[in-house]
């Protein structure tokens, strides 16, 4: 299992924002996104999630493979935190949600309508929907935002045993996890927003 | 997709999950008339077909702008169209909730509140049966008019415009048919207008409104 990005370049609302972004994630690897404010590290995974297509170049693995972690949690605030839960687990077809409440310390909490729960228990059961999907590859967007210090080593720790479970995540972060982890800077994949073969690829785009 | 159909319903049971508004509304509009109107009985029960309809269509308008709306606020559809479901899919489990949460409703309530319209047992019957044929397009044509609409803020007001239009043949043929029905005459040709309206759009819609959410989540 790898993930091959290839030259990809991708575009916000017309604007190209990035182009010539190339790099590999492999099983058991953890990969940190880095870049400024608006520098495209949200636009990236959202085409590596395939909800958006790239204006050029090839990324090797199927979006079926991939757990998309957006800022959003996508949470029901009338649902319970289990039901929640349970949802994707269905919607994934895997069903289980126990060692996802557990990893997550969520178990005490799982007859709780998600409205009265605090941003940073809202955060992690954001993230304890990525354990229940089964899928190989997480994309993360920025996962410890609203969570204290022992919820973000909770939440290195099941990155930890992702990866160590023949898993691969690609994480958008300016903290220090604390993981094994490569960097990825895509401050130098800036694209020229004016450059005239970026927009004749964004005016394709609009006729395809 | 029986797991979203599942939260689905449950979500709109719950508070705030708007089951009941449509019917409510619809129940409010059917007491009214009768006011306006006055208390002629041949009146009442020449209009009761129509007014029934398009008390039902305008039931149905009310929800429309919560079908995608709460889902793309909240971040659920970006991550649904993550998921192994295909957004047809998901777009035809909405059309459904909508439908039994709205559509199923009215149509079980409307005979009994043409009651208040003076309409006769045989109009009731015919007003049931094409209630029961024609919301479903209701609920499938609004859904295309929420996809399409599903990333402006506000878009209630667009919504309306846009569907409305589409509404109008359905409107058309339901109440025609609901208008012969009442009147002894022969129901077969709007009826099958009406039911064929409904098969083109459960069979078109979800496709058109899948590739509008697609667009509009990108």
């Amino acid at each position: 299992m790898e993930l091959a990005v290839e030259n990809l370049a991708v575009s916000r609302g017309g604007v190209p924002v990035l182009e010539g972004v190339s790099f590999t994630l492999t099983a058991g690897q953890v990969l940190i996104l880095r870049g400024p404010n608006g520098s495209g590290k949200t636009t990236l995974l959202r085409c590596l999630a395939g909800l958006q297509p790239p204006l050029a170049g090839t990324v090797s693995m199927p979006p079926e493979a991939i757990a998309y972690g957006a800022h959003a949690d996508g949470l029901k605030s009338t649902l319970s935190v289990a039901e929640n839960l349970k949802f994707w687990a269905n919607i994934y077809g895997t069903g289980e949600i126990t060692r996802a409440m557990n990893d997550f310390n969520l178990t005490h909490l799982g007859a709780r309508p998600a409205t009265n729960l605090s941003a940073g228990q809202k955060r992690r059961l954001g993230l304890a929907r990525l354990l229940v999907t089964g899928r190989p590859v997480w994309l993360l967007d920025e996962p410890t935002v609203a969570l204290d210090q022992a919820s973000v080593k909770m939440f290195a720790d099941a990155v930890r045993a992702h990866v160590a479970g023949g898993g691969a995540a690609l994480i958008a972060t300016h903290i220090d996890l604390g993981l094994e982890a490569a960097i990825f800077d895509i401050g130098a994949c800036r694209a020229d927003p004016d450059s005239g073969a970026a927009l004749v690829g964004a005016f394709d785009e609009a006729f395809e | 997709m029986i797991a979203l159909l599942i939260r689905d319903m449950r979500l709109s049971i719950r508070a705030g999950g708007g089951f009941g508004l449509g019917l409510a509304f619809f129940l409010i509009v059917t007491v009214l008339v009768p006011f306006g109107v006055g208390p002629d009985t041949a009146i009442l029960t020449r209009i009761a077909p129509g007014i029934l309809w398009i008390g039902a269509l305008l039931a149905c308008l009310l929800s429309l702008d919560r079908v995608f709306q709460l889902d793309f606020e909240d971040g659920t559809l970006d991550l649904l169209a993550t998921a192994p479901m295909p957004m047809e899919g998901a777009v035809m489990v909405k059309a459904l909730v909508h439908w039994l949460v709205t559509g199923l409703p009215l149509t079980l309530a409307a005979p009994l509140l043409a009651t208040l319209l003076h309409l006769g047992a045989e109009g009731k019957f015919w007003l049931f049966v094409t209630l029961l044929i024609g919301t479903p397009a209701l609920s499938m044509i609004g859904t295309f008019g929420a996809a399409l609409t599903v990333g402006l803020k506000r878009g209630g007001l667009l919504l309306s415009l846009l569907v409305l239009p589409l509404y109008v043949p359905t409107l058309i043929f339901g109440a025609e048919a609901a208008r012969r029905g009442s009147e002894g005459m022969a129901v077969t040709t709007p009826l099958l207008m009406l039911a064929g309206i409904t098969a083109g759009a459960v069979a078109l819609l979800p496709f058109a409104s899948a590739a509008a959410i697609r667009i509009n989540l990108r």
